[in-house]
């Protein structure tokens, strides 16, 4: 028998999925953000890694993630559709049957933690597992159609790539580790409540309970205030533990100062100003929010390298 | 049956196949890579080579 023994061909007009197409279903950009972070924990931990057991690290920890943004389209293929944002992911498009997301999602997810268990240890297996169901079930199934503190408890899951990393390589949680950890999950809420400022119409026509849709627009521009007042000691915290030095403290210092800065204006408008100029402050906030995690981890990344080559110590080393 | 070309689902799906064939490869040169790496850092495997070691039959009998 051929397997060319039954008729394939598409129904005309309908789209054959590229691989390009499932590769999409992974969230290539968020996992950018995963690789990223991931590298971090792992290159600063005081225990050096074989280079290609980092590599596989790294190669899993994102492969997870990608799994759990796989089971997301899956689940979210509704809402995603109805969501300017979202509506060219593959599941809305039609590129993608929501069954095969599904496949993929599981499929990827037990390949990646068992393979990063093989690679490393059981403990950052456990970790990635524990992203992945809190990203998959606790974040998508449950938190973001039913809390608006969706965002807040849902970042958890973005902010365990750097811990993993860490754990891959030493095998055990640290102060560290736990600071940046705390540096993405509280920086998430902010990020996040700015962009739901300017896409407003979104997630009101999704019906998801965003901050902006249940509670309004003065208590988001609050909330943006309060969260990110509270993300400042975690950020300069981190200075004084044994993986920041000098470099870190200056730029931890100044990118806080500017997104305080941000906050406070995000605060003091309402909506008549923010309409007036199209959000003009909204969306230089939460541009300003992607180099301001880039760059904490970025110096985290090149202190690393410079203590590790004896250029110049930690500040505190807690 | 026929390895070669025969159907129009051939030529339709073969980025996606060549996608997946190049998938396999890198994962198969990752585990590869993996054991080598595994292999190189960790130290002698003694006792599990079926090659008789004295020593060790030695210490069966304490």
């Amino acid at each position: 028998m051929s397997d060319a023994s039954y008729d394939s061909r598409p129904l005309t007009g309908e789209y054959e999925a590229q691989f390009g197409d499932y590769f999409a279903l992974l969230k290539p950009r968020v996992m950018s953000l995963v690789v990223f972070t991931a590298l971090v924990g792992l290159l600063v931990a005081p225990v050096a890694v074989h280079p290609m057991v980092g590599f596989s690290a790294i190669l899993f920890i994102a492969i997870g993630a990608g799994a759990s943004g796989a089971l997301n389209m899956w689940w979210d293929a509704d809402i995603d559709q109805v969501m300017k944002r979202t509506a060219k992911r593959p599941v809305p498009a039609g590129k993608v049957a929501a069954s095969e997301a599904l496949a993929i999602g599981l499929t990827l997810s037990v390949m990646s933690v068992v393979m990063l268990w093989l690679a490393t240890n059981l403990l950052a297996a456990c970790l990635l597992a524990f992203t992945i169901f809190f990203y998959a079930v606790i974040y998508t199934m449950w938190l973001k159609r039913w809390t608006p503190q969706n965002i807040v408890i849902g970042g958890a899951a973005g902010a365990f790539p750097p811990l993993i990393g860490w754990v891959a390589a030493t095998g055990s949680v640290s102060l560290e580790a736990v600071l940046m950890f705390g540096l993405i999950f509280m920086w998430t809420p902010p990020h996040f409540w700015a962009l739901a400022l300017f896409m407003k119409s979104d997630y009101h026509e999704a019906d998801v309970p965003m901050l902006t849709v249940t509670h309004g627009r003065k208590t988001t521009r609050t909330h943006i205030l309060v969260y990110t007042v509270l993300l400042v000691p975690v950020a300069l915290g981190l200075a004084l533990t044994s993986i920041a030095g000098p470099l870190y403290l200056a730029v931890a210092a100044f990118l806080n100062l500017v997104f305080l800065r941000g906050a406070w204006q995000i605060w003091k408008r309402d909506e008549a100003v923010a309409e007036a100029d199209g959000y003009a402050v909204e969306k230089k906030v939460f541009r300003f929010s992607l180099i301001y995690l880039f760059a904490h981890f970025g110096v985290l990344m090149i202190e690393g390298v410079a203590f590790r080559f004896g250029l110049w110590g930690p500040l505190g080393g807690l | 049956m026929a390895f070669g070309k025969t159907h129009e689902i051939h030529e339709r799906r073969s980025g996606r196949n060549i996608g997946v064939a190049l998938t396999l490869i890198a994962f198969i040169a990752v585990v590869f890579g993996l054991t080598v790496a595994k292999i190189s850092t960790s130290g002698p495997i003694e006792g599990f080579d079926h090659a008789p070691r004295p020593v060790l039959a030695d210490r069966a009998g304490d």
